[in-house]
């Protein structure tokens, strides 16, 4: 009891900690890799003295984040003259802590023994294993979508209570954006609950493990390779980033629905974004890219197809496991960035058009052609 | 009855081709563009080259500037090594910033020039680099150089240039503009 009680909180603190820092090094990966693609050098400039040497870490502009922080904290707390202080001031948090809260079912590693790890402690752990999840729910996805969508109402209680017509139409902007593609992104998803057979993601992860046609790995991205585009496309659009930044277009609505909000509530959005970034990417992991799974890795070590075998410490095996999930999130939040500097924005009648004129169809599409193909597989008609 | 006016056409149509048209692979091609840019430039980082096009401008200045870029002023120099300038503050008058500012001193033992400039400062903060001053010269005491001053500070009162800051173009070593030979001593108290 008290075991489960510690390794849940050992879980919940690598896992808040984990998505604390992807938000603050995310800032730092979006400046630099934005620089780097067009020819810059990008932050360089804020530096970190040792006390009583003139020694200066610049750490390639990596301290940039902490600046950004300080400068957040230390603004003017401007109120806007709403009739509506109390939805104002909830607002930020909101979008903030769902954001967070969906972590909760996102499976980080494979099964760890605590026992085997650290062996003074195996009589206490009396053998007992934890999936690396702070909570292993049967409705995990469902928790997922559930959460994602508690965002929408903190984007229009901002948009609305801040008294301002731009955040009015950035809120408006916001809620019908992210509503469309809320649908998209579950419809695109129902094609791989059928193939993987349930919504549990620890359990969608564990099918992920093996090999499909001898030599692929059975990610999802094999099984959905349409499905995984149409995925990532509606989930940039749901985190509201460029090429969909409608509800923030500085260029029509200076911030959108954000626009009354200054210093630190300001900056919560901007941190929620980011750690949506972060969010998504996990996401896409865990659905689409075998999550923490290596090809050909089992919890025994690898074995190749050829018949080549590396045997592995049950230690070193978690950690691997650990790393690659860190890595695939950390790929996919720089194909984000990527993406985010690479296309233009679009109109808004584009947008609205395009998840439900485009993406929509092209999902139901998707679900319809993988139901017919899994009922062949499995038998067809009997 | 009913006249049409055809709108005159100003631009071509512009017309997709049905590859474009589908989106899809345009994206990826654009997206291709900019990753192929990024492993580049990534590439040069890692290996120890600059991957940026951009100088640290304090540390690092750019050396190829244009031959008629008006960067910084110079004051032209006597065979002697004093200022061509005659502190007839044409300049100053003329400056559309009012950004020189000119002391004249009189020195009689000079007879050709007896007025010279004590103090010649030019506040970098204001200057517009138009030219104005180089047009109004009647001495040809000061030109533009290509180079620029180094200026970086956080204090735009530091941003002044001083006389002896503007003459340090070496006009001897000018190969574009031949600097006339020293006259020989006597010569100088008989000029018209």
């Amino acid at each position: 009891m008290t075991q489960d009680l510690v390794v849940s909180l050992v879980f919940i603190v690598y896992a808040m900690g984990m998505l604390i820092t992807f938000g603050t090094v995310l800032t730092w990966v979006e400046r630099k890799q934005a620089a780097v693609m067009s020819d810059r050098i990008g932050a360089n400039r804020a530096y970190i003295r040792i006390p009583f040497t003139q020694i200066k870490l610049v750490w390639w502009g990596l301290f940039h984040g902490i600046a950004d922080g300080l400068k957040m904290l230390l603004k003017e707390n401007f109120k806007p003259r709403t009739y509506d202080q109390l939805a104002y001031a909830i607002a930020p948090w909101v979008v903030f802590t769902p954001v967070l809260l969906v972590f909760a079912v996102i499976p980080f590693g494979g099964v760890v023994d605590p026992g085997r790890i650290f062996p003074p402690l195996a009589g206490w752990f009396d053998g007992r294993t934890y999936p690396m999840q702070i909570a292993r729910l049967d409705a995990g996805l469902l928790v997922v979508f559930a959460f994602s969508g508690l965002t929408i109402i903190g984007t229009m209680l901002a948009g609305w209570s801040s008294a301002n017509k731009f955040s009015l139409l950035g809120g408006l902007r916001a809620g019908s954006q992210m509503i469309s593609y809320e649908l998209v992104i579950g419809l695109t998803v129902l094609g791989l609950i059928l193939i993987f057979g349930s919504i549990d993601l620890g359990r969608v992860v564990e099918r992920q493990s093996g090999v499909v046609l001898g030599f692929l790995p059975a990610w999802g991205v094999v099984y959905q390779p349409f499905g995984a585009i149409l995925f990532m496309t509606a989930a940039i659009a749901e985190n509201k980033r460029i090429p969909f930044d409608l509800p923030e277009a500085e260029s029509e609505l200076i911030a959108g629905y954000y626009t009354e909000y200054t210093s630190m509530k300001m900056g919560l959005f901007m941190f929620a974004e980011f750690i949506e970034i972060a969010i998504v990417g996990a996401l896409f992991t865990t659905l689409f890219l075998g999550g923490y799974n290596l090809p050909y890795m089992s919890d025994a070590g690898f074995a190749f197809p050829g018949g080549a075998t590396i045997a592995l410490g049950h230690g070193t095996v978690v950690a691997i496991q650990l790393v690659t999930f860190l890595f695939k999130v950390l790929l996919v939040c720089s194909f984000q960035i990527l993406v985010r500097w690479s296309l233009p924005r679009f109109r808004y009648d584009q947008v609205l058009s395009f998840a439900w004129k485009f993406l929509l169809p092209l999902a139901l599409a998707n679900l319809t052609v993988t139901a017919v193909l899994l009922w062949l597989v499995q038998g067809g008609v009997r | 009855m009913k006249v049409s006016y055809p709108r005159k056409k100003y631009w071509n149509a512009p017309t997709l081709t049905l590859w474009e048209r589908a989106y899809l692979p345009e994206i990826l091609r654009g997206l291709g563009i900019t990753s192929a840019v990024f492993l580049r430039n990534m590439g040069r980082w890692l290996t120890g080259r600059k991957g940026a096009l951009t100088t640290y401008y304090p540390e690092e200045t750019r050396f190829d500037y244009a031959p008629l870029n008006r960067g910084k002023h110079v004051l032209t120099q006597r065979p002697d090594g004093k200022p061509q300038c005659i502190a007839c503050n044409m300049c100053a008058t003329v400056c559309p910033a009012k950004v020189i500012e000119i002391e004249a001193g009189f020195d009689p033992t000079d007879l050709a020039h007896p007025k010279f400039p004590i103090r010649f400062e030019i506040d970098y903060s204001r200057c517009v680099f138009c030219g104005l001053c180089v047009e109004a010269c009647p001495e040809d005491a000061i030109r533009m150089a290509k180079e620029t001053p180094a200026l970086t500070s956080a204090d735009r009162h530091d941003m002044w240039l001083g006389l002896e800051e503007l003459l340090s173009w070496n006009p001897q070593r000018d190969v574009a503009k031949p600097y006339p030979a020293a006259p020989a001593p006597a010569a100088i108290g008989r000029q018209p």
